[in-house]
């Protein structure tokens, strides 16, 4: 159902893990519907270089893989640039996704803009396109129901 | 990829062989349309009328009882359809429960919504049981039918039917019950258990798959399901799967011949990997109930991932099983039926169904937890909810 590409960058994903004291830090998604994405950024404060990006996902082989892909899409772009990283370019990369999973490219691009705006938010700088992010959840707030 | 390991024989299993080579005479050489008049199309009548023996013996029915159908979802459209089209005169409320198999949800839905049934889902404990009290208390004057489904097919819990059984007779009420997963499985005698209607599929018994059969007590009054010819005593038209019958047959008498030996060795197996998994891996809770379960059924649920990305890596490895998550059930929402035993919606993401077969070996249980403990520990190192749970441990 998977394309091979997508299926390397599940079974071998690039850029797992954190970064610690990220310039930024962004996650999506939530428990509930199965996907929650983290992206951390390390960004070149004088060139706004994405030095770095690494992710860590709680979702299904396509959620894996687009997270896998957007890392590797940001890396060495200016954040301007990354700022064109769309779900669209991601799926794109990936050699396209099933229909019931586009979703879960749509979490990539949210998960980096999450991960801007945690950057901005802290730096005090306004991203141009960059708006709050929605669905960004805070610990333990998908378990209230429960 | 070296050898497969099927773990999957709740959703089919392998076509034995020896039912295969039952069968395959009806294709090429008593291909005759048991209808016909002509010598040479009596071969395939009496082998029809040898399959339903054999399934009637099984079941400890009449041969005239068994309607073969084209499987499972068709006969529990059929029992729940039809009865309610005979009986709504008397009452329109169905009593079923909230863990059965879409096959019966849907149809419950359809005849909500179209033809003015009242439906009450009875909700199950965390075991995945039915509560007979609850099942007493939704019975009004109205309550023409009562369908539980015998084992369920996901967590494997298997139903209080003789109980279930007495209480409708009790109240003069009909009991159907979902047997897809139970049939061959377990012993099943509809008499001793109160039985009036039984639904079943051959292609979860090493049976053919299209072929499935509606057990009807003698004197319940459902008509035909499918209009046009005589066949099955008028009730369900349309020439015969004769292969499929066939194969059914002998599938049901092997299941009933192998059953001890067979269900002995898998409920080791089972238990054996059950006590592996909780041993051997950290946050894992096995759903469904440890006692009343099917003899091959392991469910479990690991915390912090989710099913799909299990499932893609077992089968990397040559494992095929099945999952409760989401992106599995192709909707937003995990599992119905891990919903309804009290699970919360990220635990029930993370479930793991395999379900055995006689074929698999120790070996092969050995083999699936070691793959499964590596491959739960990699996708918990790159989940962002066990990084959140290992920091507030700290």
């Amino acid at each position: 159902m998977y394309s091979e590409k997508v299926m390397d960058h599940f079974q071998h994903p690039r850029n797992v893990g954190e970064i610690e004291n990220a310039s930024g830090v962004g996650t999506v998604g939530n428990a509930k519907c199965g996907d929650i994405m983290r992206i951390f950024l390390d960004i070149d404060d004088e060139t706004h270089i994405i030095r770095d990006c690494k992710f860590k996902t709680f979702g299904c082989g396509a959620a894996v893989a687009t997270s896998s892909m957007a890392t590797e899409l940001v890396i060495g772009k200016t954040i301007e640039e990354a700022m064109k990283v769309t779900n669209k370019a991601v799926m794109e990369a990936l050699d396209g996704l099933p229909p019931v999973k586009i979703h879960c490219s749509l979490l990539a691009e949210e998960a980096i803009h999450a991960a801007l705006w945690d950057y901005a938010q802290k730096h005090h700088i306004t991203i141009e396109g960059l708006e709050k992010p929605k669905s960004d959840i805070h610990e333990g707030e998908e378990e209230e129901e429960y | 990829m070296g050898k497969m390991i099927y773990l999957d024989n709740a959703a089919t299993t392998r076509t034995a062989p020896e039912v295969v080579q039952a069968m395959l005479p009806y294709f090429t050489e008593y291909y005759g349309n048991p209808s016909s008049v002509y010598d040479f199309a009596a071969k395939g009548k009496e082998a029809i009328t040898t399959a339903r023996e054999q399934i009637a013996n099984v079941l400890g029915a009449k041969k005239e009882e068994i309607y073969f159908t084209a499987g499972g979802s068709e006969s529990d459209n059929w029992a729940l359809k039809a009865t309610f089209e005979a009986y709504k005169a008397k009452g329109n409320h169905i009593i079923t429960t909230k863990i059965e198999h879409h096959a019966i949800l849907h149809t419950c839905e359809y005849l909500e919504k179209e033809r003015g049934a009242k439906i009450t889902y009875l909700d199950v404990d965390e075991n995945g049981i039915v509560k007979l009290e609850d099942l007493e208390k939704a019975i009004t004057p109205e309550t023409i039918l009562i369908s539980v489904m015998f084992a369920n097919n996901e967590i494997g819990s298997i139903q209080p039917i003789r109980e279930i059984g007495m209480i409708a007779k009790e109240h003069g009420i009909l009991f159907h019950t979902d047997a897809v997963q139970a049939f061959g499985q377990v012993p099943i005698k509809v008499d001793e258990l109160g039985i009036d209607m039984l639904s079943s599929s051959a292609h979860k018994i090493n049976g053919p798959k299209g072929i499935g059969f509606l057990y009807i007590r003698k004197g319940i009054k459902n008509r035909s399901f499918v209009h046009g010819g005589a066949q099955e005593r008028k009730r369900r038209a349309g020439t015969e799967n004769v292969p499929g019958i066939v194969g059914y047959g002998v599938a049901a008498e092997r299941a009933e011949r192998t059953m001890e030996e067979r269900t002995a060795k898998e409920i080791e197996i089972r238990d054996y990997m059950i006590r592996r998994i909780t041993d051997e891996i950290p946050y894992v809770k096995v759903n469904g109930d440890l006692k009343r379960r099917l003899p091959n059924n392991i469910n479990v649920s690991f915390q912090f991932i989710e099913g799909e990305s299990l499932l893609l890596m077992l089968d990397n490895y040559g494992i095929c099983a099945s999952s409760g998550s989401a992106c599995t059930s192709g909707s937003l929402d995990p599992s119905h039926v891990l919903l309804a035993i009290g699970l919360p919606h990220e635990i029930a993401h993370g479930s793991l169904r395999m379900t055995l077969s006689e074929e698999i070996t120790k070996e092969d249980a050995d083999f699936t937890v070691d793959k499964l403990k590596e491959i739960v520990q990699n996708l918990r190192s790159m989940s962002p909810l066990y990084e959140d749970f290992m920091k507030k441990q700290k």
